[in-house]
């Protein structure tokens, strides 16, 4: 057991819509029926006015607890997560305590099972405290429901570290998920180092900063034959080091986020601090190759990074706030706009990319749309027009880089193992 | 009772120099020669401002900027105050959220910003219905520094047209370079700006400059506006450059580096010996005076500008009461 969630009765119901499923080569109007939260029937119908969908998987939400309840919980963030359609999310261990004891996950899978609305898993620290000297106890936490290993938010520094977790995470059986960032190069950066950041006269973050670790990490990976994933890539120079990589036959996987798939530094020029992020916003060339990437399949994996922050500490200069914005609620929305509308990528491949990809980069159960299997399935209407609002949240954050901003493409509902989370939009 | 103030001009901050046209700095400039005059007379107040209050907030150290606003306000007949971040609310941690809130609760028509962070004026235009002036924020803008430079080029130089500048020293840390060449641009002057490459940042040239680590390209230009070499830039680990003996060598503004027909201009505070050499300050070729008594008239001008549509008055005394 890997995802945990509150117990509850699982649902029947029946839905007709054009099921688009890319991994299984689905493609057509379908009625499926659910019976007690299993698919029990599929049946040709007439065409339909919405898509249904495998549901998606984030694999990378802060949650905030324990320690910052006020901006996010359990249930707020699960419930943020079923109105973006998601069926399973994972949360880092970059929270107070830091998940890096079988005690804390414990408490937390427990809260998990009171409180979390969609099945959710926890990653540990790969270092106690994450701070990169110590390495956690890795079988126990594997053993007490630890789904990977990171120390999201702060880079392991030491490479003879970085080789040891790789070592011994065999033991876990369990993948490192990796926060890629020298901090010798990132040290006092606020923004992408290039013409935006040297107008606005504000510390440079540069692509090498995330490239040339990304590379150790690759190099380590490769020596020691262990798999690996790369989280929130940013840089293109990033994206050709982990196309190397695969090729020679390192076991590597990737995700980049919504923001940057849809943004550029230029956002950065309102200096609204919902457009700072770790790793900062780039540039335009930057933005292609994560847009190419995630075409044919170097970067698999969409997720959101959705890192809720207070009001008032986001209600601060620029520089002054902290990185990170939500991401669950507007995710398919938002690249629905910005990429599937245009003809930058096509729905199926986008809906691939944050369902059955963060699936299998993460060995959860992936969900799937045939007779026999747990319910998991997001209705989406594609022609719905609606305004991003910051009271509109059930994230207990606002801190969203698209207030104010229409999108194209709505979550109708979403069914989690078996159960209805998200009925429907009665705002 | 006061007496009826003019309707508010369509220009509510000055935030970045980005914000302003040809047609803003030249208003500016005129207006502020037109003050320069009245300062001439024995007394020196005007009555233009009066019943409107400026506030400085000052959130940042500084000697000329908040010496300037405060003497300019007061010299156009408003009520001014200044506050420090030392010693006010600020050092008990107060948000400069709430601070700009509780300042806006005395309806001051003025809110003069200085911050250590880029956008900060940006944020208190935001939460006040002050009309904002940036007086320096982070390593961003310093709009009014560049508009006194403008001024006290032209005074010297008689145009500002065609002219080249040569920006010398810590770019990378420095809102006056950035203002600067911006202005300067609006005016149909052009500059080049040379450091090391480790004080320039990448894709500064965006800004419309050249950028040169050569300090000879300073010779072509027709004024050379050297940068304060901030010690704390060469703290251990984040040194920028080997030393300032080395960056003194290579980038110093020395006699024999300024060309006769040169100006020579600098922002202040100098560290003479290190990016400029205590002849070059003292001679007749420095204009750092002249932008001080710049900074005051200029200063004047930009409160002058966003609280009335009226042209100057001709200047005359106030009548004492």
């Amino acid at each position: 057991m890997m995802l945990f969630c509150r117990n509850g009765k699982s649902d029947s119901l029946t839905l007709e819509g054009r099921v688009v499923a890319a991994a299984q080569a689905l493609d057509e109007c379908l009625r499926i029926t659910v019976t007690d939260g299993v698919i029990s029937a599929i049946e040709p119908v007439a065409a339909s006015k919405v898509v249904i969908a495998p549901a998606f998987v984030d694999p990378h939400v802060h949650l905030r607890t324990p320690g910052r309840e006020d901006e996010e919980t359990l249930r707020s963030g699960t419930e943020a997560a079923a109105a973006g359609g998601y069926c399973a999310i994972l949360a880092m261990p970059n929270t107070d305590p830091v998940v890096d004891s079988a005690s804390v996950l414990g408490a937390l899978v427990e809260r998990a099972r009171a409180e979390a609305l969609v099945p959710t898993g926890f990653m540990a620290a790969i270092s106690k405290r994450q701070e990169g000297e110590e390495l956690s106890e890795m079988v126990e936490l594997a053993v007490a429901g630890a789904v990977a290993f990171t120390d999201d938010g702060r880079p392991v520094v030491s490479a003879g570290v970085m080789r040891r977790a790789l070592q011994y995470s065999a033991l876990a059986d369990r993948p490192l998920v990796l926060h890629c960032e020298e901090p010798a190069l990132s040290r006092g950066g606020h923004a992408h180092e290039g013409e935006v950041s040297a107008e606005l006269g504000l510390g440079p973050y540069p692509s090498t900063a995330e490239s040339l670790m990304v590379e150790r990490d690759l190099a380590l990976a490769a020596a020691e034959e262990r798999p690996l994933h790369l989280m929130h890539l940013s840089a293109r120079e990033s994206v050709d080091a982990l196309r190397r990589a695969v090729e020679v036959g390192v076991a590597a996987t990737a995700e980049t986020t919504p923001h940057h798939l849809c943004l550029t530094d230029e956002a950065v020029r309102s200096l609204d601090p919902n457009f700072k992020m770790n790793p900062p916003l780039r540039g335009d060339a930057d933005r292609r190759a994560l847009r190419h990437a995630l075409r044919d399949g170097t970067i698999g994996v969409v997720a959101t990074d959705h890192a809720p922050h207070a009001r008032h500490e986001k209600d601060v200069p620029f520089e002054e706030a902290p990185f990170g914005v939500i991401g669950l609620e507007t995710a398919f929305a938002s690249l629905y706009t910005h990429l599937v509308v245009p003809g930058e990528l096509s729905l199926e491949t986008l809906l691939e990319r944050m369902s059955t990809g963060p699936a299998r980069a993460f060995r959860l159960p992936e969900p799937r749309i045939e007779v026999g299997a747990r319910a998991n399935l997001v209705v989406l209407d594609l022609e719905a027009e609606w305004q991003v609002a910051e009271d509109g949240f059930r994230s207990l954050s606002a801190n969203s880089w698209l207030l104010g901003e229409t999108l194209r493409g709505k979550v109708v509902t979403t069914i989690a193992d078996g159960r209805v989370v998200f009925p429907g939009d009665e705002r | 009772m006061p007496e009826l103030l003019p309707p508010a001009p369509p220009r509510r901050h000055l935030l970045s120099v980005r914000d302003l046209t040809r047609d803003d700095v030249e208003r500016i400039l005129e207006t502020a020669r037109s003050l320069a005059a009245s300062l001439d007379r024995e007394v020196k107040k005007l009555p233009t401002l009066r019943g409107r209050t400026v506030v400085n907030l000052f959130y940042e150290s500084s000697t000329r900027t908040l010496a300037s606003f405060e003497l300019a306000a007061k010299r156009l007949s408003a009520d001014t105050m200044s506050l420090r971040s030392s010693g006010s609310s600020v050092d008990k941690g107060e948000s400069l959220k709430d601070t700009a809130l509780t300042l806006a609760a005395y309806d001051p028509d003025v809110i003069v910003v200085r911050h250590p962070a880029a956008g900060a004026p940006h944020l208190v235009a935001r939460w006040t219905d002050a009309h904002v002036v940036n007086a320096g924020d982070g390593k961003h803008q310093h709009p009014t520094q560049a508009l006194l430079d403008l001024y006290a080029l032209e005074e010297a130089l008689g145009r500002l047209e065609g002219l080249h500048v040569a920006i010398v020293g810590d770019v990378l840390h420095s809102r006056v370079a950035r203002s600067l060449v911006q202005a300067l641009g609006l005016v149909g002057a052009h500059s080049t700006l040379i450091a090391p490459p480790t004080l320039l940042p990448p894709g500064i040239e965006a800004l419309g400059c050249e950028v040169s680590s050569d300090i000879e390209d300073a010779a072509a230009a027709d004024v050379v506006y050297v940068l304060r070499m901030q010690q704390e830039r060469m703290a251990a680990g984040e040194a920028f450059v080997p030393s300032l003996r080395e960056y003194t060598a290579l980038y110093g503004i020395t006699p024999e580096r300024v060309r006769p027909g040169q100006v020579v201009m600098h922002p202040g505070p100098m560290n003479r010996g290190v990016e400029i050499d205590p002849r070059v300050a003292d001679s007749e070729a420095a204009l750092v005076t002249d932008q001080v008594r710049a900074g005051l008239v200029v200063r004047m001008s930009v409160l002058y500008d966003l609280l009335t549509t009226t042209p100057v008055p001709a200047p005359v005394a106030v009548e004492v009461a």
